[in-house]
């Protein structure tokens, strides 16, 4: 067999390939049902198009699985997220409410709460429950499962309890800017993305962070006794992938402009788990890719637009999720690829 | 003297259960006039059939050191296959309710084969197969669909008298034999020990040549089969299938086996214990109901406060410290692997 230039061979080891290919897939999949998929114009100001679309409504799914990615790094996993977001949204919802109201005959929007307030107010709840999730997980030293799967379980009551059982409905329209906005034609929740994206990858490479988290999840033994604070590690990444959480939910509360403690963020947490092992980062922790986590967000919002414009009921996106899970389960599976290996190799000998 | 003999830790949580039920029930008959009856006791068991069925299989996964996280969904595609079937094919319930049996254990037989044979994780297969089996109900109907059956109807009405004023429906006595059957299972068979030995160490069990892999799908079709078993209960509880029935309900199984007194590391715990840990989850329900003022979403809060006091109380088991200050004094050694414990 020829062998291909190392360009290309590297390029198809490169952790990002396999994300990328299937993105392109998708895209091309979406592109054969509707020709436009790629157009982007502009309508008063704002770029509009499928591709801005998908981007804008993946923010939240982007932001969460950014967290989640540490999360999974140390060999843990976060199913209480969908729940964190839940109770951020209710705390925002429910602290600026807001009315319109006349005032000297001029429409003006006011707030229960000034909105900065209400925004660092939920974002601190949300801080709460990843630190309540870290001091289970490092302090108690429960399984990361069953650890956040009591928040999971709570969570959705404590942000029922908030909203007293209704559906917030937000009518400031300042904080509608988070989730539907424009700044120079681009959403607003993709700057957010963008920024906590650099914060990120600032963090990762540009401090020893990123190794840290690593070697926590290649060997947590090895890992303390070359002198990482392992447990801190651990506790302030669980505090992390909450804030993102928040921050998520400030943009769904935004977008959807109300906040309901039943639904918010359901599911939430199963697709970022989905988005984080799609991007080629292996449950069994270690080795982990924040880039790659975005394209498997991306991935997972280009295949439910590809299921809107087929024309099938959404509720049957659930199908497909699960069969991409198994598939990229097998993919991953070293005793899969073992058994492939001995037979390629076989085969390959017999010819 | 001999009693305290048989407390320890394997046993502690369990005896723990037994009482904070007897204390939340005894709670609630001095709280409230009608709560102390025969009745009301049934009525746990009556109202949370399905849930102790699918707690049971879930208590054989989690012995044997796994989860199954499809179990809501299953229940949920059963009445949903039940429901298809029964009223638009018209098939006979005899027919009916073999084939769903079976659907549900090849369900699981299937996740367990890529646990065991594919070396995957249980926590994310059975998250797939969670997906599968809801997004499947869609496929069949997005709405409900009401069984008017005449046997379905029967059963579901059925009221099978003990003494003059107090009943039992045949969720309640289905739900019993069950238990009596996996308590058989657990304690007195082959399986069972094979279950106990792999939760406690899969290698040892390996090299002590036990069958792990057939015992580890096994566990999974038994899971499956139970989840199959809630969902026909449901479906004579509700009298219809629905795509977002039983939502969240693996949460309400792992939750009752934990409160139950399974260890969540496997290999230890007793199948029985998952039926008390059933039973408080259903006195909370009862006392919030019997309240009034409180609302439903409180049942999920005690829950979960619950499920976080009995893990942490597993936390203390498996360290063998006495103290809640040993749990924290934890924090200063490393960090071991996740899963197993020790």
């Amino acid at each position: 067999m020829k062998r291909l230039p190392t360009t290309w061979r590297d390029l198809a080891r490169h952790p990002l390939f396999w994300p990328g290919v299937t993105l392109v897939l998708l895209c091309l999949v979406n592109v054969y049902f509707n020709r436009s998929f790629f157009a982007i114009e502009i309508k008063s100001g704002h770029l509009y198009g499928s591709v801005i679309d998908i981007l804008n409504r993946a923010a939240p799914l982007m932001l969460v699985a950014m967290g989640m990615t540490l999360v999974i790094a140390t060999r843990g996993i976060d199913i209480s997220v969908g729940a964190t977001v839940a109770i951020s949204g209710a705390v925002v919802a429910s602290l600026i409410g807001g009315s319109l109201i006349i005032q000297n005959g001029v429409q003006t929007y006011v707030s229960n709460v000034p909105m900065p307030l209400a925004i660092i107010a939920a974002l601190a709840v949300a801080l709460l429950c990843g630190l309540w999730n870290g001091l289970l997980v490092a302090g108690a030293g429960m399984q990361p499962i069953i650890a956040t799967l009591i928040l999971m379980v709570a969570g959705r009551g404590i942000a029922q309890l908030i909203t007293e059982g209704q559906i917030v409905t937000v009518y400031y329209e300042p904080f509608f800017i988070i989730g539907n906005g424009f700044l120079l034609g681009i959403p607003v929740s993709l700057y957010i993305v963008a920024l906590v994206l650099a914060i990120m990858l600032l963090l990762i490479h540009r401090t020893a962070l990123g190794l840290f988290i690593e070697s926590v999840g290649i060997n947590p033994v090895a890992a303390r006794f070359s002198g990482i604070s392992a447990r801190a590690l651990v506790f302030w990444v669980y505090a992390f992938c909450a804030l993102t959480a928040g921050i998520a939910a400030l943009i769904i509360t935004s977008n959807v402009k109300s906040a309901d403690g039943n639904n918010a963020g359901l599911l939430l947490e199963l697709d970022a788990i989905l988005a984080v092992t799609l991007g080629g980062t292996s449950l069994a922790g270690g080795r982990f890719s924040i880039m790659g986590s975005l394209l498997g967000s991306l991935i997972i919002q280009t295949l439910t637009y590809a299921i809107y414009s087929l024309g099938v009921p959404p509720e049957i996106n659930m199908v497909v999720k699960a069969l991409v899970v198994f598939g990229v389960c097998l993919i991953q599976s070293e005793a899969l690829r073992a058994m492939l290996g001995k037979h390629l190799f076989r085969t390959g000998e017999a010819a | 003297m001999r009693f305290s003999h048989h407390i320890n830790s394997r046993t502690l949580p369990l005896i723990v259960t037994s009482l904070l039920f007897v204390i939340l029930f005894g709670f609630g008959s001095i709280a409230y006039p009608s709560f102390f009856s025969a009745q009301v006791f049934i009525n746990l068991l009556i109202d949370n059939a399905f849930l102790c069925v699918v707690a049971i299989g879930m208590t054989f996964v989690i012995l044997s050191g796994g989860i199954d996280l499809s179990v809501g969904s299953i229940v949920a595609l059963t009445t949903m296959v039940t429901a298809s079937l029964v009223e638009h094919q018209h098939w006979s319930i005899y027919s009916v309710i073999p084939l769903v049996l079976l659907m549900g254990a090849a369900f699981g037989m299937l996740m367990g084969v890529l646990i065991y044979v594919f070396k995957l994780q249980a926590f994310i297969v059975t998250l797939g197969g969670m997906f599968l089996a809801r997004g499947l109900c869609y496929v069949i109907s997005i709405d409900s669909i009401a069984i008017t059956d005449a046997a379905y109807t029967e059963i579901s009405q059925y009221r099978i008298m003990l003494g003059d004023e107090v009943f039992i429906s045949i969720n309640a006595v289905i739900a019993l034999i069950t238990l009596a059957v996996a308590i058989y299972l657990a304690q007195y068979t082959r399986f069972g020990r094979t279950v106990y030995a792999i939760g406690g160490n899969e290698r040892s069990a390996q090299l002590m040549g036990l069958p792990v892999g057939q015992t580890t799908i096994l566990v999974y079709t038994l899971s499956g089969f139970c989840s199959a078993l809630g969902g026909v209960l449901v479906t004579f509880y509700m009298l219809s299938g629905y795509g977002l029935h039983a939502l969240g309900m693996e949460l309400d199984a792992i939750a009752a086996a934990v409160i139950g007194g399974t260890l969540l590391t496997g290999g230890v715990g007793y199948v029985a214990g998952s039926l008390v840990g059933v039973l408080i989850l259903g006195v909370i329900q009862s006392l919030i109901s019997f309240d009034g003022t409180l609302s439903s979403w409180w049942t999920r809060i005690a829950v979960g406060v619950l499920l976080c006091l009995f893990c942490l109380m597993q936390r203390l088991f498996e360290r063998g410290g006495t103290s809640f200050s040993a749990l924290f004094a934890y924090w200063k050694k490393p960090l071991e692997p996740a899963g197993r414990a020790d």
